[in-house]
């Protein structure tokens, strides 16, 4: 989505608290010296972390000098941000038009019930994320499931149990 | 100047000028829900759409300036048709529970559905995003929320301090504090301006009427009220009588009706409050310049609980700025429970004090631990003006028609120095008509005892006078400047406390009123509050000034008296116990600040998770 105006950086896991916290106030140094560099800001913030925390957003809010309604406010307009852990593998139902008539629906209900999480959760135990998206452009392909990059087509729920299994 | 016609009307307007503004200067009425004259303008409800000639849509009138040539419809079958169809989808999701709904007959929502002739409801939409907050001063119920976002205009420009705002999107939305944080997690001034310009029933001060019905009804009690001076300059808005009717005699008749056992006003202590904070005043100034002791000044006004708990969260390091004069009525609150419960042999315990106040800040002032004296609150309950209004009507009382009485002795006879407490630059002048002749022995020298510079609506004035032949007592100021400065509306405030924080400002002492022009704009204030209601209300509480001849704090006899028989010297050990108090550095996030400020990083961990 925004990945191309995105710093090249480390993948999330591995750097420690303080190693995090030095490259989220190295952001905010090169963007968050007006408001309008807020989005950038959230967005490194996310690479960084993975996802926003309240720790977080405090910090960005503060040290921008935003109101924290604010911050919290774009944070939760926008369904590329999120405030809650992610998995390591991100699974997205697409529910464009054409995927929601050929079953798109019945996938996600399939894949909350099998997850045992609700749209936007992830599972206990960190391994996926389940999401919705709004058409990724890949109609003919409907109804298409997205894992991380990779784009599956023509999903029922028994093929969908499938893909799960292979990660 | 640009020339259009409306409605086929040939009419002229300012460049830059809305079609909306455009309509009503000629006498075209467009009807609006969300649009706040000089305040809000988002465009967001759309109700006030319009035709425009070559435009593809109707255009929101509020939004869009007018231009030459340009040809505007305001009352086309589309037009109504479209307005028609937005209040009931406005309504799909709103509660259909006006019957039982605080704002039923004083509804911006309800007026406007009568307005536009809706007289359906067609649309079900799924119900709202409800969250139901209540705070000490001020309550949300998003489920009446329409998302007009004048209060997210207010918060954020208007005061600057950026609580509420959209959070969510689409079905989602929901006005509010981050993450689903409760106003009184965050740092809410309590200000209460978002709940007077909220047009329906979604933002309201938190009730404290049935408290007081209880402690009216409970013959164990006895209950003294007191009001503010603003009241007495906005109440009858509430009964129909023009703005800035001055009902101070009705006033004090109604509260005995309702049955108050003891009718007493805040203007008594506000004069209290300018001989304590005038001595704390000369005393710091008097530290600064003989040397020895440390003084912090400028000193800044603490009457405003809004101000207050603002400066407590936004500027911690500051608070030391702050007189430690606890405010008016939490100062008459004290001397009630002390001196007069003596005075009528009443124990403290038994006692019931209610403040009638403009303020929702006031509110949750009561309940800080250290406006309280021998265990007891110094203060019970706090009535906006608009609770007064629904008690007097619910008691049955023809207010109106009310013959006028006086408050009671003897905490009810005040100066004029006291009555514009009420209104920006108030609490200023009158220290100054105090101080200065305490400091001189001679009466401030300005015309009618008003010091001009620091009257009226502008957001920041100053004034400045040299101290020339001061008595013996007071050698030390001779020849010094003083230079003051007054302001209201948080925003402004924050200019203030910028330059004190960098060590740049000119002052020895501020005045701050937290809500914009003073409390007679309060956020428990009738609505609305417009620049012209404001202005009407200002210059109500200058006559009430005015019409006193008693002028001066000092020389009011009851309050010479109470220091004579009980309170001692001010500033004295008594007066120090009883009116006067300290601030908590709270920090931005509420953090608590205790010595070293903190960074308030892992403050919102429990609030985790609350979205999508």
């Amino acid at each position: 989505m925004h990945q191309e105006v995105a710093e090249p950086v480390a993948p999330p896991t591995g750097d420690s608290d303080e190693t995090k916290l030095a490259r989220l106030s190295a952001a905010i140094d090169q963007y968050g010296s007006a408001k309008s560099g807020l989005i950038q800001v959230l967005h490194l913030a996310q690479t960084i972390y993975g996802y926003l925390p309240p720790h977080v957003i405090t910090l960005i809010a503060a040290r921008m000098n935003l109101p924290l309604s604010e911050v919290a406010g774009v944070v939760t307009f926008y369904s590329f941000f999120s405030t809650v852990p992610r998995g390591k593998h991100m699974i997205r139902v697409c529910l464009g038009t054409a995927c929601y008539i050929r079953g798109g629906k019945q996938l996600v209900d399939h894949l909350k019930e099998t997850l045992g999480v609700p749209v936007g959760g992830v599972t206990e135990d960190l391994k996926f994320s389940c999401d919705v998206a709004r058409c990724i452009g890949a109609c003919g392909l409907a109804p298409a499931v997205m894992v991380d990059d990779v784009v599956h087509k023509q999903v029922t729920p028994a093929k969908l149990d499938a893909i799960r299994a292979a990660y | 100047m640009v020339n259009l016609t409306i409605n086929g009307k040939e009419v002229t307007a300012e460049a830059g000028a809305t079609i909306l503004e455009t309509a009503k200067a000629n006498d075209i009425l467009i009807p609006t829900l969300c649009y706040l004259e000089g305040v809000h303008q988002a465009g967001a409800c759309r109700v006030c759409v319009v035709e425009v000639e070559g435009a593809r849509n109707l255009q929101a009138s509020c939004m869009v300036p007018v231009r030459d040539g340009m040809v505007v419809q305001t009352n086309t079958k589309t037009v109504r048709k479209a307005r028609q169809m937005l209040y009931e989808l406005i309504l799909s999701d709103h509660p259909a529970d006006c019957l039982a709904c605080l704002r039923n007959q004083n509804c911006e929502l309800q007026r406007l559905g009568q307005r536009l002739g809706v007289s359906q409801s067609r649309f079900e939409g799924p119900a709202k995003h409800s969250i139901l907050d209540i705070s000490p001063s001020i309550y949300r119920d998003t489920s009446k929320c329409v998302l007009c976002r004048r209060c997210v205009t207010v918060c954020n420009q208007v005061q600057q301090v950026g609580i509420l705002n959209a959070q969510n999107r689409g079905y989602q939305t929901v006005i509010g504090p981050a993450m689903n944080l409760s106003l009184s997690q965050v740092d809410c001034s309590y200000c209460g301006q978002c709940t007077t310009v909220c047009p329906v029933g979604a933002l309201g001060e938190t009730d404290a009427v049935s408290t007081v019905w209880r402690a009216l009804d409970d013959p164990s009690k006895r209950t003294v009220v007191q009001v503010a001076p603003a009241i007495r300059a906005a109440l009858g808005e509430e009964f129909g009588l023009p703005p800035g009717t001055l009902v101070t005699g009705k006033l004090a008749s109604a509260l005995r009706q309702i049955g108050f056992d003891d009718v007493f006003d805040t203007n008594f202590a506000a004069d209290l409050t300018i001989m304590e904070e005038g001595t704390e005043f000369l005393g710091r100034v008097k530290a600064a310049l003989t040397g020895g002791e440390q003084a912090v000044l400028p000193m800044i006004t603490s009457c405003s609980p809004g101000w207050v708990k603002h400066i407590e969260h936004a500027f911690p390091s500051q608070i030391g700025h702050l007189s430690t004069c606890k405010s008016p009525h939490t100062m008459l609150g004290a001397v009630a429970k002390s001196f007069y419960a003596e005075r009528i042999e009443a124990d403290p315990k038994d006692m019931f004090v209610v403040s009638v106040m403009p303020c929702t800040a006031k509110k949750f002032e009561i309940s800080r631990p250290e406006m309280a004296n021998g265990g007891l609150p110094n203060v019970d309950a706090v009535l906006t003006t608009r609770e007064l209004a629904r008690m007097i009507k619910e008691a049955g009382i023809d207010f109106v028609g009310l013959e006028d009485s006086d408050f009671d002795a003897p905490l009810g006879l005040s100066s004029g120095a006291a009555d514009i407490f009420g209104v920006t630059g108030g609490v200023m002048e009158a220290a100054l008509r105090t101080v200065y002749e305490i400091v001189t022995g001679r009466e401030l020298p300005f015309d009618q005892l008003h010091v001009k510079p620091i009257m009226g609506l502008e957001p920041i004035k100053e004034a400045a006078f040299t101290i020339e032949d001061p008595l013996d007592e007071y050698a030390f100021l001779d020849g010094i400047e003083v230079k003051v400065a007054v302001t209201s509306g948080l925003a402004n405030a924050d200019i203030l406390m910028e330059q004190i924080a960098k060590g740049e400002s000119p002052y020895l002492f501020i005045e701050v009123m937290g809500c914009p022009g003073g409390c007679i704009s309060g956020g428990g204030q009738p609505r609305p509050t417009t620049p012209a209601i404001r202005e009407k209300r200002l210059q109500a509480i200058y006559r009430a000034d005015e019409a006193k001849t008693l002028r001066k704090s000092h020389e009011n006899p009851y309050i010479q008296r109470l220091y004579d028989d009980y309170l001692g010297q001010p500033c004295g050990h008594l007066a120090h116990d009883l009116l006067h108090t300290h601030y908590t550095a709270r920090g931005r996030f509420n953090e608590l600040i205790a010595d070293e400020p903190d960074p308030g990083c892992e403050l919102f961990e429990p609030a985790l998770g609350a979205q999508h």
